[in-house]
């Protein structure tokens, strides 16, 4: 080995089983042996390893993800590249992808979060397409600590700092909140593009004797072993291993996403891909993999930022801001020009070979050696076992039961201060949603809409998850995760296109934590055959413990959907004086897992509420078509905290108007049951005949007024009354109030 | 008339500030990278918002020692119109083409809101078209938003009118009194902090900025009508 | 080869809400002895051997880029390197 560092030799490593330091089992430094038909060398056993961690192989994912439904003639590109990509007719299509970045948020949240945003803007431009919008989906603990507390602002921070500067719009996403995530928050960014048909890259390393480029930032020693350490759990040990913590700069990533859009109009492309986890080892040797080639690079060619740095520590790094691409040979120099302008480096670092290897050479000798199909592939593959927990039984058995509520308004105004459904305008007001002026409907309604500039087409996009639900009940709360996503489409006068997820879920060694995902995995399947949304892409995000505990199962559903008129455009504001106000769906008592439950016990427990995807596709297709149609003021899901938190909510950003409603049945599930598959929808007089032709399972509630009230009636007089106002101020002052309360 | 929109590396609202003159208004754009050194041919200047380089340093400092901005001078010098909004006020303030600076925000947060703005001298080039005192909704996005200049210069900005716009209601950001908008003492160079480019289609957040563009437009016209 | 250390700092009549937020954040973990915190900015430059005035080319250069004096103050040390 030529370096100028101590690196343990073939045999040192052996015997020592410095592989188990790495993240390798016996088993798998035995395989990567075989593979190799020799003892990996320190370089070579860097590459097995990070290409074998989890979070880059999915050895223990794999048979999960084999569930999920993947084709649908809308899709163009499923999982497997950088992001997947979906047809919106004219030659046009979106691009999307929702990745976690959950550990280096934990250990240094504005950082861990301003990362996540830049590596999922990456993956979306590599595939040739410009980012019009990002989403985010985060879990924190319950604003108490001031940990807690530290953790929430800073990855709010962060996202707004790297999205700001590099001038995507965030649009949308959610926040919640238990205490299951105190420890191990959850930071899962999902970024939309746009592109033209003729424009679509691929990452491959086609065409023998083509020349290899680096391009972007210089590579430094952050982040060495990300991969890795995101393949396990959070401990104090953990805390120690810093360097997985890499710094993001959006200056620099503006300038590589312009010049990156600018080298993909150029045929002297071959294929392009971002440096991501596992940096210049996954690109690499993905790339030749699946073209069936090989790469030779010559490691003393990567632009450097520091000095001395080792084989190992180049291809282990995960700098931020890189890309490795293909170019045809000869024409290197018509890709250099377009870096100068953006002063970026463009360097020529390799070629394409026939042999399949991926050869890497540092100070002129060969320092690894390794077949790009045995890292990039060949990867064991674990079916893990699985056990039912205990406590799902136990919680089956149970009965469906209403919480203790004495005071019904005063329920709704604690409701509406329940961190996870109070107004998250702290966090949006800080996140520029607006720039290049696409945005429709902003962040505060059921899914942000953006126009897509040129056509009257719209794009509606969500993200969505109640771990509650799939917690007591992975199953079916894994339909109704992917139920309520294409609820907020259809509301917003989307058709659902597809979904990317992020399956965010505790230690799969555990049998029970593997048992939750595999159940929330046939629940997201069998919900997206219904409702017609194939997976296009996603990640896994396993090891999300803090000490021996995991967060809820957490598998988080980013969707888009198609507006193919802006004209249906809706919003869930309620929006003249006299429409008539509907629910669709029956309201059950159903208060597993839900916000009154949390409020009134303390915690969850007993069964999630049903659902049935015949009558979800139902009620969906309704209001789909009754937005269509013409005859829908305003449309809103009914989630959370249940019909009375939707209709209030529908009230917030009405000036001046109202609801009066009368709801039968037992008051309480009537206001906050949190049954699956119901809309609010409001409708002008005039438009009532058609409205009830269309949604033959709405009923009549009650009215939109002009006293800037909520009246809500029982069958034997009133439940609720109060100003909008009164509501409003409560459920908008919760954050910062609970930001300011000292810990 | 045909307008320039000034595009530094990080630049990021510089495609907004295009279509709103060319969708919206209806009129001649054209980018031009900083590198240029003319602005040749234009009869108005935008300088967009962003980050320009990342914002690094200060918002605004880097990009004024750019080749353009040596254009941009000459240009604001002829008497030409001038426009910068958000990152384009704080490059137009750290060139010295108008007076004060923009500090960070009271509450030390970026904000993305839409504000109620006052029209305070609708006697000038870029608001002939509102009506004084007049009352608009145009969104900011900022995190270094806070005017400031020393006491000599605020009395010069009161005593000229050149306070153009100021926050109307809630002064989001701590700006020395309220103040939104200024023009230079020539009138013919404003810098805001607000985003009308943002505000000129119903569909995305209201058309309340694009008065302002038809007022640069009005007054150019009515030049080479006389001329 | 010299080495420039450049301290920028507010300058007094202007406001700084980081300062006393982080004041602020002080006096409530125990510390109410700090009367006053401002923050600044910490340059390191390195200047390789030129035959260019180092003292008159660090002051062009804070006045002109470094630091905004409508609103900054600066002070610099040139030590050897």
């Amino acid at each position: 080995m030529s370096t100028t560092k101590f690196e343990p030799t073939a045999e040192q490593i052996k015997e020592q089983r410095l592989y188990a330091d790495m993240g390798m089992t016996d088993a798998e430094y035995d395989l990567a042996v075989e593979k190799l038909g020799r003892m990996p060398n320190w370089t070579e056993i860097g590459l097995f390893s990070v290409m074998w961690s989890e979070h880059c192989s999915y050895k223990k994912s794999k048979p999960v993800l084999r569930k999920f439904p993947t084709s649908g003639p809308q899709v163009l590109q499923g999982p497997g590249e950088g992001a997947g990509i979906v047809d919106i007719g004219d030659e046009q299509a979106v691009v999307f992808k929702m990745e976690s970045h959950n550990h280096p948020s934990a250990i240094e949240p504005y950082q861990g979060a301003a990362t996540g945003v830049g590596g999922i803007i990456r993956d979306v431009f590599s595939m040739g397409a410009r980012p019009i919008a990002m989403l985010n989906s985060l879990r924190f603990g319950e604003l108490k600590s001031a940990r807690g507390k530290y953790l929430f602002e800073e990855v709010v921070a962060g996202i707004a700092g790297y999205g700001n500067c590099i001038g995507i719009p965030t649009v949308g996403g959610e926040v919640q909140f238990d205490p299951c995530y105190e420890g191990n928050p959850l930071v899962n960014a999902m970024c939309v593009g746009l592109i033209d048909h003729k424009d679509i890259q691929k990452g491959v390393a086609a065409g023998v004797g083509n020349t290899v480029m680096y391009v972007g930032a210089k590579t430094g020693r952050d982040g060495i072993h990300g991969a890795t350490f995101s393949s396990e759990e959070l401990s104090e040990e953990a805390d120690e291993k810093r360097s997985a913590v890499q710094v993001g700069d959006p200056f620099m990533e503006k300038l590589l996403l312009e010049a990156c859009l600018e080298v993909v109009k150029s045929d002297a492309l071959v294929g392009i891909q971002d440096m991501g986890a596992a940096g210049l080892t996954s690109s690499s040797a993905e790339m030749a993999s699946k073209a069936g080639t090989g790469v030779e690079m010559n490691l003393d060619l990567i632009p450097q930022r520091e000095t001395g740095m080792t084989a190992y520590e180049m291809m282990l790094s995960e700098s931020q801001e890189r890309m490795l691409m293909v170019v045809k040979a000869g024409r290197e120099d018509e890709i250099k020009v377009i870096f100068d302008k953006y002063d970026l480096d463009a360097v020529a670092v390799g070629r394409v070979t026939d042999d399949k290897m991926l050869r890497l050479i540092h100070n002129g000798e060969v320092v690894a050696e390794v077949l790009a199909d045995a890292l990039a592939e060949d990867a064991p593959v674990y079916i893990m076992p699985e056990a039912e927990p205990a406590y799902f039984a136990e919680y089956q058995a149970m009965e469906n039961a209403e919480p203790a509520v004495t005071d019904y308004k005063e329920t709704l105004s604690a409701l509406l201060q329940a961190p996870t459904i109070a107004s998250k305008e702290w966090v949006y007001d800080q996140y520029d949603y607006q720039v290049r002026t696409n945005t429709v409907v902003a962040p505060g309604s059921d899914a942000a809409v953006l126009r897509v500039r040129g056509t009257n087409k719209g794009l509606a996009m969500t993200t969505d998850c109640n771990s509650r639900y799939i917690y007591l009940d992975p199953t079916t709360g894994g339909k109704i995760a992917v139920a309520e996503a294409a609820r907020n489409i259809v509301a917003s006068g989307g058709k659902p296109l597809a979904i990317t997820d992020c399956l965010n879920f505790g230690n799969p060694e555990k049998p029970e934590i593997f048992w939750q995902i595999q159940k929330s995995a046939d629940g997201i399947a069998a919900a997206c055959l219904a409702l017609d949304a194939p997976v296009i892409g996603g990640n896994v995000s396993m090891y999300n413990e803090r000490s021996g505990e995991a967060v809820y199962p957490t598998p988080t559903i980013g969707m888009v959907g198609l507006v193919q008129d802006l004209a249906h455009v809706t919003t869930q504001d309620v929006k003249n004086a006299g429409d008539i106000v509907y629910v669709i769906g029956e309201t059950k008592t159903e208060f597993g897992g839900s916000e009154l439950q949390k409020l009134v016990e303390g915690r969850i427990f007993g069964q999630a509420p049903t659902i049935d995807l015949d009558v979800e596709a139902k009620h969906q297709a309704q209001v789909l078509e009754a937005i269509q149609a013409g005859v829908v003021a305003s449309a809103h899901d009914v989630s959370e905290g249940g019909l009375a938190v939707a209709l209030v909510e529908s009230t917030f950003a009405a000036n001046g108007l109202g609801i009066q409603a009368t709801l039968s049945g037992s008051a309480t599930t009537a206001l906050f049951s949190e049954s699956q598959s119901r809309f609010v929808i409001t409708v002008k007089p005039e438009h009532k005949e058609a409205f009830e032709k269309i949604a033959t399972d709405a009923t009549e509630i009650g009215v939109v007024t002009d006293d800037a009230k909520l009246t809500l009636n029982g069958d034997a007089g009133v439940l609720v009354e109060g100003s909008v106002e009164e509501f409003r101020s409560a459920w908008k002052g919760a954050i910062p109030c609970l930001l300011k309360s000292e810990a | 008339m045909k307008f320039a929109v000034l595009v530094f590396p990080g630049s990021n609202c510089d495609i907004d500030m295009y279509h709103a003159i060319k969708d919206e208004l209806g009129e001649e754009v054209e980018y031009v990278w900083h590198t240029e050194t003319s602005l040749e041919g234009f009869d108005g200047a935008l300088v967009p918002g962003g980050f320009s380089y990342g914002d690094y340093l200060r918002c605004g400092a880097m990009a004024n020692q750019s080749n353009i901005m040596t254009a941009l001078k000459d240009f604001a010098a002829q008497g030409k119109p001038v426009l910068g909004v958000c990152n384009g006020f704080q490059i137009l303030t750290e060139s010295g083409l108008l007076p004060g600076a923009l500090l960070r925000n009271k509450n030390l947060k970026f904000m993305c809101r839409t504000v109620t703005l006052k029209v305070e001298n609708n006697n000038t080039l870029f608001t002939n078209q509102y009506a004084a005192g007049e009352e608009i909704q145009i969104p900011i996005a900022h995190g270094e938003g806070n005017y400031y200049c020393d006491d000599a210069t605020l009395a010069q900005l009161q005593a000229n009118n050149q306070i153009v716009f100021t926050y109307s209601g809630e002064n989001p950001n701590g700006s020395l009194e309220d103040i939104a908008g200024i023009v230079n003492e020539q009138g013919n160079v404003l810098g805001m902090m607000p985003h009308p480019e943002r505000a000129a289609n119903e569909i995305v957040g209201g058309a309340d900025g694009l008065k302002l563009f038809k007022s640069i437009v009005k007054q150019w016209r009515e030049q080479h009508v006389n001329n | 080869m010299k080495k420039v250390k450049i301290y920028v700092t507010l300058k007094e009549s202007i406001l700084d809400p980081q300062g006393s937020a982080v004041q602020g954040s002080l006096h409530k973990i125990g510390y109410e002895e700090v009367a006053d915190l401002r923050i600044g900015k910490y340059l390191e430059v390195t200047i390789a051997d030129t035959d260019r005035d180092v003292d008159a080319i660090v002051k062009e250069m804070c006045e002109k880029v470094l630091t905004n004096t409508v609103i900054e103050n600066y002070r610099y040390e040139i030590e050897e390197a």
